[in-house]
Formats: structure tokens, sequence, C-alpha cells
């Protein structure tokens, strides 16, 4: 007697580019419920499994936080590349957020001054190759990926994500009911 | 502070410092002071009693009115499309550079300075210009090297030759309105011999319905507001003729005001009103002096003022109110509230304003032509102006016809006309579209040229922009969409940002840079528009996009990629700052092609 095979289970990853680990936060909001996702889903790349990077195969890939330099890039990129769904997660990837408010600012004048405290007085800015260089301006994740779907709040609540998730994996378009997207 | 307050003086005496005349008291501030500076703000504030953030709201949401000092000579290009297919881009290029000038940046001498401003109702004398307010018309290279010369040897406006500024009424096809001969007073006469209530019947046995688009009964609007309660009620003329593409009013409004102001009469001598306006839009301030030159030969002839034409208890005069460059006043809430002194933001409806208009009272708004139709019913009796046109829309409808035709002006014919006949008249021989009612109309295609001019049918405002079969149509989509991310007014999301996103996604498709999600995505936010606007500037600003969208698809298919994305802008540039600073080329250092 063969016994069914369990149903393959969702593989989720989620990655901060510029954020704050708020959404995130909000994810383990979902509290007990976080013991019914990992019965149906299992965690690929993510601040929560210390995974470095996306395996191919990843159904549903939530990003948090804005493009803000070169290594937000290619997370984003990879993300892009393995997951079945990529779902913008909070006002940072869908807008730019808090990180784009230095948008009204060239980005050569930001450095210069963060790094002109040398006790020379001369401006230092550091050349590390292990450091990814900051873009020009702050981006939202849609203008350098295709996005699949949006999820607004700063950050959205645990409810939203569950629902949103729900949703997704069930195979209902996502919806959120205006209390889950009313912040005032 | 003397000097500001002495100028002041007569200002606020004229508009007897009553706040709601505070858009008209800052644009004849402005006219003084060249701007609202911080001195002006202040003392217009206290001589008013308002707070002064109340100047600042009106400051932002009119274009023109300015709160930082603009140059001696303010140049404003045309920015319709039709002006754009007569050379307008190339034009304005020109001057730019031989004035050495960016464009919106006022030169160093604090001269002048260049930008584009929506469609200016010259389409069928484009590309043109504003200077000061001041249109100039049939713009060439010549020309501009011209206005450039007077403007470098700082030649005052008045002495500039006034070829620059002649507008042509270019009345192609006359009909009831546009042939009939001045004699004044006659619709009024005609209309007191027939009492307030005989005059109405013949408005509702005409069966004349509203010109500004939407076509709601006259008489119907006329005796609702007549019957609504309220001490006092008005009636108001739009003539803020904003949509790109429609010159018929300017064109009434400059040979035909005498039976326009007739027809703002019969309206208080239905309602009992006492006072009319017209709101009259800001492009349009040199036809002030004449229309007020008329108002003045109207009051001595006893049409306008105290019993006019000698009827007791007839008393009604009109005042003229100038709008400051903001489209979305056509709306007639709006429109409402900025005569009311405010930015021009459109009113929930209902209450509609023939029960709450200005100040809360009754109020009749109508488009110019209807009320010159109503002046000419007044002459021809209703039941002779009804066998005009289609039984569902009668009498004539006057075409602001522009673009790729030999003959472009008005054309007046009975409704029921169809565009086929339109384009033969006018001289278009190789259409592939045209577009009807403006960039919030419909653009129909030749298998539809068939459609008929009526309101049961392709119902218009009037414009009529006729494309060649070589025009690409993205051109004309961009254009739109950018006017309607300029003029949405930002009360309501949906139009505020929609409309920019919309804007953002056809100027990345006309680069070559969409994808299907572009396409896909722009059909999703034109139900969205649609669907969620506040008032009819966002639910309409998609409504040609979506038809060319469905009948143009190749010219827009053409220019998708085949990958699924693709970024609007290089990303590796967006490194370069960063890879200066830092003094590195490496190799992580760059960012490649996406794979």
């Amino acid at each position: 007697m063969n016994a069914p095979s369990a149903p393959r289970k969702i593989r989720i990853a989620t990655a901060t580019l510029g954020g704050c680990f708020g959404c995130h936060m909000s994810l383990l909001d979902i509290d007990e419920r976080l013991l019914a996702l990992v019965e149906i889903a299992e965690f690929d790349r993510s601040p929560l499994t210390d995974i470095k990077h996306c395996g191919p195969g990843v159904d549903i890939g939530l990003i948090e936080g804005a493009l803000c330099n070169a290594e937000n890039v290619h997370v984003l990129r990879e993300f892009r590349a393995n997951c079945k769904f990529l779902v913008a997660v909070g006002a940072c990837a869908i807008n730019g957020g808090l990180p784009a408010q230095r948008n009204r600012f060239d980005v050569g004048d930001i450095l210069k001054k963060v790094y002109s405290d040398a006790p020379d007085g001369r401006s230092r800015v550091p050349n590390d190759p292990e450091l990814p260089l900051l873009l020009d301006k702050v981006y939202p994740i849609h203008d350098v990926v295709r996005v699949d779907y949006f999820i607004p709040g700063c950050p959205p609540s645990g409810d939203a994500l569950w629902k949103f998730l729900t949703d997704l994996i069930g195979g209902r378009t996502p919806r959120l009911d205006y209390p889950q997207f009313h912040f005032d | 502070m003397i000097a500001i307050e002495s100028a002041l003086d007569p200002i606020l005496g004229r508009h007897r410092r009553d706040p709601t005349a505070l858009l008209q008291i800052l644009r004849d501030t402005q006219e003084i002071f060249g701007w609202i500076s911080p001195e002006v703000r202040a003392a217009v504030a206290s001589a008013l009693e308002i707070a002064p953030t109340r100047i600042d709201s009106l400051t932002r949401f009119y274009a023109h009115l300015y709160d930082a000092p603009r140059g001696k000579y303010r140049i404003l290009f045309s920015d319709n499309i039709t002006d754009r297919m007569a050379g307008s881009v190339a034009l304005m290029e020109l001057m730019l550079k031989k004035l050495k000038l960016e464009r919106g940046k006022l030169s160093a001498d604090g001269l002048v300075s260049v930008d584009f401003t929506s469609c200016t109702g010259m389409c069928d004398q484009g590309p043109a210009l504003l200077v000061n307010n001041l249109p100039a018309t049939r713009l060439t290279a010549w020309r501009i090297d011209e206005i450039c010369g007077l403007i470098r040897a700082r030649t005052p406006l008045d002495q500039w030759p006034e070829e620059f500024f002649r507008v042509e009424d270019h009345i192609r096809r006359a009909d009831l309105l546009l042939g009939a001969a001045e004699r004044p007073g006659e619709a009024i006469r005609a209309a007191l011999a027939l009492g307030a209530q005989g005059f109405l019947d013949e408005l509702k046995k005409s069966n004349l319905r509203g010109r500004g688009g939407a076509g709601f009964p006259t008489a119907l609007k006329w005796r609702s507001c007549r019957d609504a309660p309220g001490e006092r009620r008005f009636v108001v003329c739009n003539a803020d003729e904003g949509e790109p593409g429609t010159f018929k009013d300017r064109v009434l409004l400059q040979s035909f005001s005498q039976s326009l102001f007739e027809g703002m009469a019969l309206a208080g001598l239905v309602t009992g009103a006492q006072k009319g306006f017209l709101y009259l839009r800001g492009e349009y301030s040199y036809l002030r002096a004449p229309l007020e030159a008329t108002l003045q030969k109207m009051r001595r002839e006893s049409l306008l003022g105290r019993n006019i034409a000698g009827a007791k208890n007839f008393d009604f005069d009109i005042e003229i109110h100038m709008g400051a460059g903001a489209y979305v006043c056509g709306e007639e809430t709006a429109l409402i509230e900025s005569l009311e002194g405010k930015p021009g933001r459109p009113r929930i409806r209902p209450p509609f304003p023939v029960t709450h208009g200005y100040l809360g009272f009754p109020t009749v708004v109508n488009n110019v032509e209807t009320l010159c139709n109503a002046a000419a019913i007044a002459v021809v009796g209703g039941d002779a102006y009804a066998r005009r046109g289609t039984t569902r829309s009668t009498g004539t409808k006057i075409l602001s016809v522009s673009g790729d035709c030999e003959r472009p002006g008005l054309y007046e014919y009975p409704f029921g006309v169809t565009v086929a006949q339109v384009l033969e008249d006018c001289g278009a021989p190789d259409v592939g579209a045209v577009q009807i009612g403006g960039a919030a109309g419909n653009c129909l295609i030749p298998e539809e040229f068939g459609r008929r001019i009526a309101f049961e049918d392709q119902p218009t405002a009037g414009a009529f922009m006729v494309f060649a079969n070589r025009r690409d149509p993205i051109e004309a989509a961009r254009n739109f969409a950018h006017f309607f991310a300029h003029e949405s007014c930002g009360f309501c999301t949906p139009c505020r940002v929609g409309t920019s996103l919309v804007a953002g996604m056809i100027d990345k498709i006309a680069a070559g840079h969409g994808a299907q999600y572009e396409f896909l995505d722009l059909k999703r936010l034109h139900d969205i528009l649609r669907a969620s606007s506040h008032c009819g500037l966002g639910q309409a600003a998609m409504l040609a996009l979506g038809d060319m969208m469905q009948k143009f698809k190749p010219a827009f298919e053409r220019r998708l990629i085949t990958k699924d994305f693709e970024p609007d802008f290089d990303l590796d540039a967006a490194l370069a700052r960063a890879r200066e600073l830092a003094g590195r080329d490496d190799a992580a250092a760059h960012l490649g092609e996406d794979i």
C-alpha cells in the first residue's frame, strides 16, 4: 500500500533591501498562524532561515525595502529569476518610502558630506570593492523588475500579510479589506 | 509697503473688499506687481482679513498666478497635439536656442522665460504661443526670429506689430448661430413679448440641450433653478473653454457676444436671477476689453441693468470673472468654487448647482453656445428651432475643426451630420483618425466615419481634430496623457496618481522600453480612473487612450519589447556618481544587463 505522498510544500523566500525589517516583523506578527503556515510552506532564502541565496523553484518571493545600492539590485534580480510570484511588501518597496527622502539631493554631495569628518578635513569616500555602491536615487522595485503583487502599508499588518498569503496560495486574487490598509 | 497699499486700494475697492473675489483681486494685483511677492501676499491678507495661506492655496493651484518673480516677457507655447503637428516643438527649441535659455527657467537678467502651457484654443491657426497672456498665432521660424529680436530690444508689447496677435474667426460653414446678423435687443424683446413663462415654453418646445457636452435639457435646468428655494439666483456662463482642440466659444465671444449676453439675460428673465457671471478662461483675457465694451453698450441701450427694455422688474447685469489657467474649472462645480475665490476643486454632486450653486444659491451654469442658442430660439421660436437637427438632438452644433485638413476653422451643422461629411467639407482626404470631443473625447477611425454628430450617436462638446494616416497615434496619446497629468487638480487619488502613472507608462512604451506588462497595466488604470475618479476630468482622462489602444493596437505593440520587463533607465549609469566619488571601476562597481 502506497500512502498518498504529501503535497509539495509552497516555497517562500523573503528579503529586505533598503528597509527597516518592519515588514518582516509584521510577518512574525501573524503569531500562532506561523504554525499553520509552516504546515503548507517552507522558507527558502530569508532572514528567518539565514539561507544566503534563492534556490530555483521558489513560489512566492516577498521583497521589503527599496533599491538603494548595487547589491539590492543583485538580490532583487535573483528573486525575480527564481520566484514565480514576486511581491512588493510595504511602502519602501512600492514607492521608495523613507529611504527615498534622499532623492532630492545629489548622491555625490551626500557621500562628501557623510565622509568629510576625517581629521585633516578631507573627504574619503570608502573604495573597498566589498562595499556596494549607492545608486544615484532610491528606486521602488517595480522600476527595475516586473512585480506581480503589491501589499501596501508601513508596515502592512500581520493580518494583511496573512490574508494576502492565504489568498495567493488558495488561488484567489488577493484582496485586502479596507481596515487592512487604512492606517489613520 | 505704502506703495503696495496705495496700489492695492483701488483694486480692493473695485472688488468691495470681498474675500470671495480673492482670485480676481490677486489677478489684478499681479498685473501691477508682476507676481505675488511675500509683501503683496501679506498686504492682501491683512486688507481682506483672511489667512495668508488662503492666498497660497490659490497661487499654488492656478497656473497663471505666480509666487516667484517672472520675466518681463513670459512666453508660453500652446501644447496641444495640433500645435505639435504644426511644428511647435521645433519652434520652441529654436526660441530657446536664440535666447540661450532653458525651458521653464527665467533668464539671468530677469528678462524672459519660455515654457509650455495647455491648449490655448488657437488650434485652427497654430502653432500658437502666449506672450504675457496675449496670443500670437501662425508661428513660423521667421516669426520666432522677429519675436526674439523684439524681446532682446525690450520693445514694449503694445509696440509689437498687430499682425502677430491677429486672431481669425475662420467661419467656414454658418447656420443658425454663425449666420445670424446682429440685431441688438431682438432676442430680449421677442422673449419679453412672450413673457418669462411663455419663453420657457418655447425653450421646452425647442428641446435645446446643453452644448458643453453632457446634453442636459436647458429648459429643465432653468425651470429647476427658478423653482428652487433661495433668496437670490445666479446665471453663470461657462466660457472656460479649455478642452484641447476646442475654440468655438472663442469665436462666439469675439464676434457674437451680444447674442451670448442676451441669452444670459433670458436665463435671468426665466429664473429670476438678477446677476450673471461670465467665467472667461485666463487664456482669453485679450477678449475682456471688447466684451466689457459690449456690456457697456448694452447697458446704454437698456439691454442690461434695471428695467431691461422697459420691462418693469426685469433687472439683470453681468460681471466678467477671469479664470487663471486651470482646465478643471470647466467642470461646473469647480467653476463655481473658482468664482467664489477658491481653488477650483469639483464639489460632490448632488446637490446640483440649480439648487446649491454660487454661494449656495440656485444657479444656472450654461456653456457659451447653449446661451447663444437660447437667444436664437427667442427669435425663431421653439417649433422652428426643433425642426433643425434630429429628433433627439435639435438645432445646430458648432465644430472646431483642426489638424490635418485644408480648411481648419468653425463648421456649424444641423445635428446629425456624419463625420465623413465634415471631413469632406474641411478638405481632409487621407485621414487615419478623428479625435472628437477633445482630449477627453473619442478617437474614431475610418470605419466609424459614418457616425453622426448627435447626442444619441457621437456626442461632442465641439472639438474635431483630424489626424492624417502618416501621424503616429502614440504622439497624440502621450500629449493627452501629459495634459491630464498636468491638469489633475490633485484632490482624489485615482486621478492624481493615475494620470501620472499613465503618462510615465506611455513615455516608457514610446521610448521602446515597455513590455506587455505596461500595456496591460494601462488597461487596468483605464478601468480604475473611469470607475473611481471624483469628477469628469479623471473619469474621461483615459477615454481617448482606451480607444487608441484598441484601434491602433499594433502602433503600441510594435514598440513593446519581447522580454517581460526592462527598466526605463540605465542602471549602470545610476552608479556613475558613486563610482566617481569612490574612485572605483572594478567589476563590482558596475551593473550589467539583467539575464
